[in-house]
């Protein structure tokens, strides 16, 4: 990465950026779990290695990423799910378990596992 | 796919979840596309898994946001006919968004998000915390390029000052007062420097911030230190964050490399670098000028403010240093204006405030909310109330210096003066919820126990005032208090906080007056009718068996780490005065409400 040398070449990367998240957003599933402190201790760590694995036993492609605490200390290990244009989805207390079957059931079936679902934000609103 | 080129089409029909199944979809698509005559117009991109495996092929027909799932060659001429070329929506291939969808809230409609405001909290948990990209991306460090190149130091000052932000870590002083004196202290060499050494117990959102939204406060500090005309500034973290030392040292890298720190910044001829310095958890390192002689690799002691840090104070020059999260606060002021900024909180303290919502308290978490919120719609609106139907007693701010605010200051506004007023203050941000099983002499004992190992002893009415309070307290705890002690607590208290020197020793009182002031009567009941009305202080509490509720089930007898409880099966049982510890097993065990404390 060459050092920026002005405001408008920021400005370019910018919408380089937001276009490629958006991209990454729109065309794939993203999955994104809480690892602040409270998150990894509440057990964030165990759930993303459960996450990878379970992609990995289906073969599956999801774009994993890890966010810092969003505030809902009490229903962590927080895991959000995104889908192309679709609401974003936070499952809250998760644990490895309960992996398997948001990954079948959200995933691969496009049901959401709605006992499990403490919110959601709509598409294009977190940004 | 380049977006310039997608950008040219009418259309564009995302292919996804082809998987090997299928191969001859997209040449039947592009052909029959050809045949309409609108290959100049819609594109056919495959695009990555979108997760819906068992429904693919999947398509998704963009900017319309169509999506088909299911989708076979044969399919092909009826979807290009209707979709595309009559504009269409092909039922039968639609993708059946499961009605349940509907029934998990929006964000904005959880009790627990509604009532907040997040400005500085708005990316935490949003965005990855390691990747300065998708700070970029949500739009980071747009204000510092804007600042740099289309601002004076003054303007940024004027902003800031106009714009009421004052500091976050507790002692509320204007943030644009104290970088104009800086800027006006000499013209040698300025510092800046971010206060991230948050010690109090139940606080964590310094810590969130850090860990969650790393670039938010570099951000600030650039523009800070080039409002001020400083070259170097320093990040205070407590070691006992690794996280958040961790995010901090990836994101200055990050901005270094991107030449967002270090020389010539956005070719502005200005000059900024970061360090962090690691402290050792001392919470008197919190306080101002401990905190700058802990960076200069001193004992961190405060010492007396004959100048303020604006004038000498690291390495004895001009140092503006401010909260983590009053620096993330910069940024928004200076893309947004002063006016947006103040039109959020009260008059006299503008914008939002972060707290740690943590105790009695069925939501426990790190909340935004904009100031001049009252405390009743933090405990009951955000936080959900207080678990099991107990009652409300009160609420600790301010950390353990701050103080307790009964139930009957519910309705008070949470702002700098009306916390201080009630005679706590803002701190940090901790707030810690007791319900009625709190004993508050207790409290108060606890919080100058934790005071008493964090006084760093410098100066005698700290370290031997808190001592001597703490004696008292404990006395009274444990039933050999006198009516006496309590104007001897007022005296002490009073004594510690106008002669303390620094705001850690001006503060631990707060407390004990609080308590005093409020929940006078518990005192009393200690003292003179030896009760403790909360059923905490084990001297003071004698637990019993109800006999009508016991039905001899026998669990508390065979819990009982002394063997003090006896009876037969069937029959109520009795503790043994004499040889119960009252540790309140058999209390937590009873299935039948039956063990009662008096």
């Amino acid at each position: 990465m060459p050092k920026l040398k002005s405001l408008e070449e920021l400005e370019k990367l910018r919408t380089r950026l937001q276009k490629d998240l958006d991209a990454r957003v729109e065309t794939s599933t993203t999955i994104t779990v809480g690892m602040g402190t409270c998150g990894i201790a509440a057990g964030a760590r165990e759930v993303m290695h459960a996450i990878l694995a379970e992609l990995d036993a289906r073969d599956m492609d999801a774009h994993v990423t890890t966010v810092g605490c969003i505030g809902m200390c009490h229903k962590e290990p927080l895991v959000d799910i995104q889908q192309g244009d679709e609401p974003r989805i936070t499952y809250g207390n998760v644990t490895p378990k309960m992996v398997p079957r948001i990954i079948e059931e959200h995933l691969v079936q496009g049901k959401v596992v709605e006992e499990w679902a403490v919110g959601r934000v709509a598409a294009g609103q977190e940004g | 796919m380049s977006t310039s080129k997608a950008e040219r089409h009418r259309a564009d029909v995302l292919v996804s979840c082809l998987h090997g199944r299928c191969a001859e979809l997209i040449p039947a698509l592009e052909e029959e596309i050809e045949r309409r005559g609108l290959a100049g117009e819609v594109e056919v991109v495959e695009a990555g898994c979108r997760g819906l495996c068992s429904m693919g092929p999947v398509l998704l027909i963009q900017p319309e946001g169509l999506f088909y799932t299911n989708v076979q060659p044969t399919d092909v001429p009826e979807l290009v006919e209707e979709t595309l070329v009559k504009g269409r929506f092909v039922e039968r291939l639609a993708y059946k968004e499961p009605v349940t969808h509907e029934a998990v809230c929006h964000y904005e409609d959880i009790p627990f998000y509604s009532k907040q405001v997040r400005h500085v909290m708005h990316d935490c948990g949003m965005i990855n915390p390691e990747s300065i990209d998708e700070y970029i991306a949500v739009g980071g460090y747009q204000a510092l390029g804007k600042a740099l190149t289309s601002m004076t130091p003054g303007e940024i000052i004027d902003e800031v000052k106009k714009s009421g932000l004052r500091g976050r870590g507790g002692a509320g002083f204007s943030t644009g007062r104290k970088w104009e004196s800086t800027r006006r202290a000499g013209d040698g060499i300025r510092y800046v420097v971010a206060n991230g050494d948050e010690g109090d117990p139940g606080a964590f959102m310094n810590r969130s911030l850090m860990e969650g939204d790393p670039h938010a406060i570099l951000e600030g500090m650039v523009i800070g230190a080039y409002a001020i005309g400083a070259h170097q500034g320093y990040i205070y973290v407590r070691d006992e964050y690794p996280l958040a030392v961790k995010n901090l040292g990836i994101a200055i890298e990050q901005a270094r490399e991107y030449g967002l720190l270090g020389e010539d910044i956005l070719g502005s001829e200005f000059d900024f670098d970061v360090k962090i310095v690691r402290g050792a958890g001392a919470f008197v390192c919190g306080e101002s000028s401990a905190l700058m002689q802990s960076v200069e690799g001193k004992v961190g002691e405060p010492r007396p403010k004959h100048f303020h840090a604006t004038e000498r104070g690291l390495w004895d020059q001009p140092t503006a240093l401010n909260n983590v999260e009053t620096w993330a606060n910069v940024p928004l002021i200076i893309n947004n204006g002063a006016d947006w900024f103040a039109s959020t909180g009260t008059e006299g303290s503008t914008g939002t405030k972060t707290f740690c919502l943590v105790g009695q308290i069925e939501n426990t978490g790190l909340i935004e909310v904009p100031m001049g919120i009252t405390l009743h719609e933090i405990v009951y609106d955000i936080g959900g109330g207080i678990p099991g139907d107990r009652e409300f007693k009160a609420v600790q701010t301010g950390g353990p210096s701050g103080g307790c605010i009964p139930a009957s200051l519910l309705d008070l506004p949470v702002d700098y003066d009306s916390l201080t007023e009630a005679g706590s203050m803002m701190g940090s941000g901790g707030m810690i919820v007791m319900d009625d099983h709190t004993c508050m002499v207790d409290i108060a004992r606890y919080f100058l126990d934790f005071l008493k190992e964090e006084s760093c002893g410098k100066c005698t009415p700290c370290r031997e005032g808190i001592r001597r309070m703490l004696e008292i307290l404990t006395r009274i705890t444990e039933g050999q208090g006198e009516m006496a002690d309590l104007d001897r607590l007022e005296a002490l208290a009073q004594t510690v906080k106008s002669a303390s020197l620094c705001g850690l020793g001006k503060s631990a009182p707060n407390p004990v007056l609080s308590t005093l002031r409020y929940f006078r009567d518990e005192y009393v009941a200690h003292i003179e009718d030896h009760k403790c009305p909360a059923g905490v202080c084990k001297a003071l509490i004698e637990y019993y068996i109800d006999e009508e509720k016991c039905i001899g089930c026998g669990l508390c007898r065979r819990k009982c780490p002394q063997e003090a409880i006896s009876g037969e099966k069937k029959e109520p049982h009795t503790i043994d005065r004499e040889l119960c510890i009252r540790c309140g097993i058999c209390h937590d065990v009873c299935k039948f409400d039956a063990v009662g404390v008096k």
